[in-house]
This record gives structure tokens, sequence and C-alpha cells, in this order.
């Protein structure tokens, strides 16, 4: 596991010469005292304290508040790279918009017989109650955070599409807060693209996909489950940056066939609500009855289209893993075109023959539940011991159609920066798009995530992962 | 603004004056115990007392003591207006109401719970005591000042002044009552170093030993520091102060919305008494009596604010 020419270095490309986009951070680098860095890498961590960037671990204390660790070497990618991954998040974008808004209507896809239709029908994300209904501007991902990983100069992977409520948004604007405060030079040397403009575009995007109510003014809110909830920091954070309000299920309530929250001057009604509130808790009347989360009824008004609620409600189905294997069909499909990014290549083990490659080489691949996320629940065959092995396989012969398995992708490396000086660690990548009904938006950026620990490929901040600040270069 | 917002604010400064409140007790007790160790433990009896806190200590500890006293104020969990207490509380509430914060406000209170969570993790020695409540002090004043020179001017500034006013009054109308037999004109043994232990502890809890003398040529007398703690209109923790504070913040409220309530009715009768009452009615009333009727008061004004502007669903 520890041969590290098997990996693409994103730095050196396993050569001795440095990769291009990284040839001034290298000449920089060098010029700089190793001691100084480290200590500066310290004072990153109490920057994150006193602004308040953490997170609640699930299964902890609620009081307990962790950071996620934070690198100080830039993940870094050319102007020429950003634009080929633009592409292919767009057109991939594009078509999981057209594939929501056809299965909860027509389904074209399933009647041609491209995705079988017990996939849709049998699947607990597909939501009944949006059957027939089109989304205000016909928007059903507004916030799209595609998660990438690269195993060679040219070679790009989709791992995720995450077309539900993609977290880390935060972390991609704080991290660059941090590198400005801490390497201001570096900024004048390297000619970096922000990505400072995404709280502005996000609000904007979200206020082109706003119903027409005909008041003139769009007023966004945003739902968060409330200050336990892991990501709340993000909640409020994006709240504040976009300069709208931070709002609960128990603030809003319908009035006069809209959504309405609670202010100190009465009730006033939302246009837009951009919620980090799963579907099933978004409304007690129409899901989850024993959702305090929610707003009763706020399905009967979206329905109505009294509301925009971003993403969409019945989004999660295009997340399911199961799914994601038909990607380059959908992509085909609906956009007429070979999809730019690839998939990796998945084995569904609902498929008899699947199955068994599956089970017969169970401790070289990655086996996922369709459904789970944020690293919970998955195998890591190579990593794993034999008892995890004999675990799994007996899951997977119980319940097959649970499991997708991939191979385990050669991740692409960046340098971090270790007592013994940089070391390279695996990565991945989750840019953010908005979708508005005019146009697609990309920040140029993006959340890298980095496997700390030498030789780990699981990345996600739950299971010992870091960030770095992501950097895309101006052409 | 969300009418959840508005109460996060208003909780959030009510817990900051609180835990300065609540530091300057331990001060007080504090200083009494070094200059006058015979009258020490009344003195700490008097501010349990005055913080409301001193059923709950007594099931908890039994006798008063100096250490017991000092760490339940500090740093006890269980008391919801301990030092450490108040502050998380009030760190709660800016994370409640963290888009309504500059950036500034937000690090400095956040800044201030975890160097004070570290500071009383473990109780405080005497010999630490100076040291730690100066660093509270310090902490407190970094809120205040990040406050005035960050936030705008708008319905938020006013809610939380709301908070500090209410709690600031709501504390000096509590030290002068458990105090107040020393103030009565009929028990004043003038020049009696009981008096002065006294009378140097009320002025000492509210910060104005020293102003007090300078603004009455050190003429210390038992109606003098009554007066000047109900009536003073230049001791930012009179109530009258207060009160005015309070009313020019609704008045900005009712302005800002165009809206008034039964709070801004109930808060005019509340000034109007203290604008045109004198010492001499007060004492003729009964200043316990007064002082009960000007805490019921206050409470149901907090009420009615809470009320009128949608605190709560």
């Amino acid at each position: 596991m520890n041969d590290n020419s098997r990996f693409f270095d994103e730095m050196t490309g396993g050569e001795t010469q440095m990769r291009f986009p990284y040839a001034s951070y290298a000449s920089w680098f060098d010029g700089e005292d190793q001691e100084e860095l480290r200590r500066k890498s310290q004072d990153a961590e109490s920057f994150f304290r006193r602004t308040g960037i953490t997170f609640n671990v699930y299964g902890e204390d609620a009081a307990d508040e962790r950071l996620i660790p934070f690198d100080i070497v830039p993940r870094i990618i050319s102007g020429r790279e950003w634009s080929k991954l633009t592409r292919g998040i767009e057109q991939r974008v594009r078509a999981i918009n057209a594939f929501l808004y056809d299965i909860y209507h027509r389904q074209e896809i399933l009647r041609a017989g491209r995705v079988p239709r017990e996939l849709i029908d049998r699947n607990e994300a597909f939501l009944p109650q949006m059957i027939g209904v089109t989304p205000p501007g016909g928007v059903y991902t507004h916030i799209v955070g595609t998660d990438l990983v690269r195993t060679g100069e040219d070679e790009f992977f989709v791992l995720e599409d995450n077309a539900r409520t993609p977290s880390g948004v935060s972390y991609m604007l704080e991290n660059r807060e941090t590198m400005l405060q801490m390497f201001p030079e570096l900024f004048s040397r390297v000619k970096v693209r922000p990505v400072q403009n995404y709280p502005t575009d996000l609000r904007r995007s979200l206020a082109a996909c706003a119903p027409q109510t005909g008041t003139g003014t769009c007023t966004v809110a945003v739902l968060t489950p409330g200050i336990h909830n892991s990501a709340y920091f993000e909640h409020a954070f994006l709240a504040d940056q976009m300069g709208v309000e931070l709002v609960e299920g128990h603030d809003l309530r319908v009035k006069d066939g809209r959504i309405a929250m609670r202010t100190t001057e009465g009730y006033k009604p939302i246009d837009v609500i951009y919620r980090r509130v799963d579907d099933d808790f978004l409304d007690p009347l129409n899901f989850n009855p024993d959702s305090m989360l929610g707003v009763p009824g706020i399905m009967d008004i979206y329905r109505a289209g009294g509301i925009t609620i971003a993403n969409a409600p019945g989004t999660g189905i295009s997340d399911d893993k199961a799914i994601y294997s038909y990607m380059p069909d959908i992509v085909e499909f609906y956009t007429g075109e070979k999809a730019i990014l690839q998939n990796v290549p998945t084995h569904r083990c609902s498929e008899p023959e699947a199955l068994k490659y599956v089970l017969d080489n169970l401790s070289e691949l990655v086996v996922k539940e369709v459904h789970g996320s944020g690293g919970y629940g998955m195998l890591v065959g190579p990593a794993a011991s034999k008892q995890e092995l004999a675990d799994f396989r007996a899951k997977l012969e119980t319940r097959p159609s649970n499991y997708i398995a991939q191979p385990t992708l050669a991740l692409s490396t960046c340098p971090i920066l270790t007592e013994g000086g940089l070391a390279p660690r695996h990565v991945d990548l989750r840019p953010f798009a908005l979708m508005s009904p005019e146009k697609i938006t990309l920040t140029p950026g993006g959340l890298t995530r980095v496997a700390l620990k030498e030789g780990s490929l699981v990345v996600n901040s739950s299971q010992g992962g870091g960030t770095k600040d992501t950097w895309v270069l101006e052409e | 603004m969300l009418g959840k917002t508005a109460g996060g604010l208003f909780w959030l400064f009510r817990y900051l004056e609180r835990a300065e409140n609540m530091t300057r007790l331990v001060e007080t007790g504090f200083r009494i115990a070094l200059t006058r160790p015979d009258g020490a433990d009344d003195e700490w009896r008097s501010v349990l007392k005055t913080a409301a806190v001193d059923k709950l200590y007594r099931a908890r500890y039994g006798d008063v003591v100096q250490d017991s006293a000092i760490d339940f104020l500090l740093r006890d969990p269980a008391n919801g207006s301990s030092v450490l207490s108040a502050f998380s509380s009030a760190r709660q509430n800016a994370r409640l109401t963290r888009t309504a914060l500059s950036r500034e406000v937000w690090e400095a209170i956040n800044d201030a719970y975890m160097t004070l969570r570290d500071e009383l993790s473990q109780p405080v020695s005497i010999k630490n005591l100076p040291e730690t409540l100066a660093s509270i002090r310090q902490h407190s004043a970094l809120v205040r000042g990040a406050m005035h020179g960050t936030m705008l001017r708008t319905d938020i500034f006013d809610f939380c002044r709301l908070g500090t006013f209410l709690e600031r009054a709501d504390n000096t109308a509590r030290i002068l009552d458990v105090k107040y037999y020393v103030l009565l004109p009929s028990m004043n043994q003038v020049g009696s170093s009981l008096d002065n232990v006294q009378w140097e502890t009320i002025l000492r809890a509210v910060a104005s030993h020293r102003s007090y003398r300078w603004l009455t040529g050190g003429n210390i007398g038992a109606k003098g520091i009554a007066d000047f703690l109900i009536f003073d209109t230049r001791m930012p923790r009179s109530l009258r102060f207060s009160v005015k504070k309070i009313a020019a913040n609704l008045d900005y409220l009712e302005e800002n919305y165009g809206q008034r309530h039964a709070c801004h009715d109930l808060i005019d009768i509340l000034l109007a008494r203290l604008k045109h009452g004198t010492i001499e009615d007060v004492f003729e009333e009964g200043l316990h009596e007064f002082l009960t009727d000007f805490l019921r008061d206050m409470a149901a004004l907090g009420a009615q604010i809470e009320q009128d502007y949608s605190f709560l669903g």
C-alpha cells in the first residue's frame, strides 16, 4: 500500500520535475523556513477555533465540537484542467436535472429500458409526492457538490454526485480566508481564481428560482435542523454570508397560502427555502409524522407553487449508488452526448453475476451501501482485516441489492506538511455547482479532502480526513 | 428579524451582563474577606442572596464557606448563573444568532468562552483569584467594545441593549434589596464602622465606590447611596439610568417598526415614576416595598417584550 509510485502525485506527477501548476508554489515553498511554516500551520488551528468553524460529531457529546484538520499546502489545479472539469460537471448536472424531471413525469428513460423500473419503484428515495410536480423554474438540483477523484494526468472520475444537500462549501470559503491571512505574499506570486463570490452567486441563483408570487422582492431563508446538527456552523455561515435569515421549523408556518417566518414584526412570507433538512423531516404532514424539524403543510404549499425548496424534494434518488452506475447512460439519454467525466466501473450486487465477481474479489474492491454516505457502512477491501471481509461477505449474501462494489481506485496524492517535510497523501475534490433556470455556475475551486493517515484512501472528515485550500489558476 | 433571533440577542446580552455582575459580586465578597475577616461569611451569604442562588447553594454545599461560595459562583455548572454557566449560555445564544452578530462580536464571545472554560476548568485558588477576575472582566469588555465598534444601529442592536439593561436594573435592585436595612434612615448609626463596611460593599458591587466619592465629595451616607443607585442619571448602573436606556431602545423599535405595543406603555409608567420620584418618597413608601415592586415590574416588562416581539412561538 505504501508504494507511492503506484499513485499519481499532483505536485510531481511521479517525476523528479514539478508539474506545471505547482511550479510557482514550489519555488515559494523552497524559499520558506520549514520551522516557520510548521508554526503557521499550528496558528491555523487556533484561527479556526476562534472563528468557530467546528462540526459536531454524531454519537458524541453534543457539547463536543471538533475541528476538521487543515493542511496549509494548497491543492492546485490548472485553468485548462478546470475548464474540462467545468464542462463535465455542467453536463452531468444538466443530465441529472433532466433525469429527475423525467422520472417524476413521463418516465421516458424507464420506458426506453435504459434504467430498470424496479430501481425507481422500490427506491425509498423516490418520492411519490413529487409525481407530476414541476418545481419553480424546472430546477431540481439548485446546489450540487460533485465528488471527483483523479488517477492520472487526464483521468478524472466522478465518485458521487451529491445532488441532495451537499455540505462543505463553508470550508472552501474559510480555507481560502485562512490562506489569505497566513500567506498574503503567496497570492501576489500565484494568480489564483477567487472563490469569494460563492455566497452572492448562491443567493442570486436561488432568487432566480423563486416562484412567481408577484411581490417583486425575493425573500430567501436557510432552513437548519438546529444548533445541534453537525453542520450547524455551515448553515449559519451561509445564511450570514448571503445576508438572509437562518430559520428552524418552529420559526415557520403556513399563512395565506405561503410559508411565513415569525419575525419581530409579525409573520413575513418566504419565497425560497434553502433547506439543510432531509426530505423525510421536511413536512410531518406529508412525510415522517414525528419530525419536529420541518413545517407542517409545506409540501402542499410547494405543490401549489407557493414556495421554492432547494434542492427539490425527491432529488435524493439521483444520489442512489445503484442509479449512479447508470449515469453514463443517463447523460447520453438526455444530452445526446458521451459523458465527459468518467464513472467508476460499478458492480451492482443485485445482479447474480456481479455478486459472484464481487464475492470472489472482495479483498480488492470497495463495497458501499446504495443509500450510504459519509464513509459509513463501507468496506475498503485492501485495507480490511480477515474478520471484516468475512462480516461483509455475510452482509452481501443476505442483502445483495443493498450494495454496489467498485475497484479500489489509485487516488492521486497531494503533498501535506508533516514533521518530516512534504509527504504525499490521497485526496478527492468536491466542486460546487449552482443551477438556475438560466445557467449553471461553478465556483473555481472546491473542497479538497485529504486522508491524513499515510496510505489511507478514506478522506471523510468523520474518519480522520482533513481539508486543503483548492486553487484554480488563472489561465 | 426573526422573533427567535431577537430573543437570542436579548438573552445573549442578559447573560453577558449577568456574568459581569456575578464577577463583581465575587470581587466584593473577596475584598471584604481580605479587609474585614469577621464580616466575610455574612458577606458571602448576602452575595448568594443577591444572586438569588442562596437556596441552591445550601442544598449543594450546606454552610456558607468562602471557598465553596467562590467555586459555586464562578464555575459550578449546576448554578445556571455562575460565571461559566452564563458565558456558556451567552455563547449558545450567540451561535443561535450568529447571522445577526458581526464577525468581531462573535469571535470576542467565542474567544471569551473558550479562554474562561480553560481558566475555570479547575477551582480557582485565592492566589489566582484576582488574575482570573481581571481576565473575566477584560473579556466582557472586549465583547462590549466589539459590539459598540462594529454593529449596525438597527433593531439587532436594540434587542442587545434591552437585554443588557433589563439585567442590569434587576441586579442593582437586588443589591439594594439585600442590604436595604443598612440604608434605612432609622437604622442609620452615622459613622459606625459596620455601616461604613456595608455601604462600601454596596458601592463596590456596582463598581461605584470611587465615582460616588467624586460625585459627592466624599460624603457617604445611607440616603445618598440609595438616591445615587436609584435616581442618579449619571450613574450607568442606577435604576433610572437603566430604565431610561430600556425606554430609549423600545422607542427606537417603535419608530423603526411603526408599531407600538403594551411594553411601551409599561416602560413609560416605569420611567415616569423614576423621573418624578424622590428618595424621600421612596423611604416614605418603604425602600423594601419600593424595590419589591420594581423587581416585579421589571419581570413583567421582560415577559411583555418577549410576547410583543414574538421571541417564542
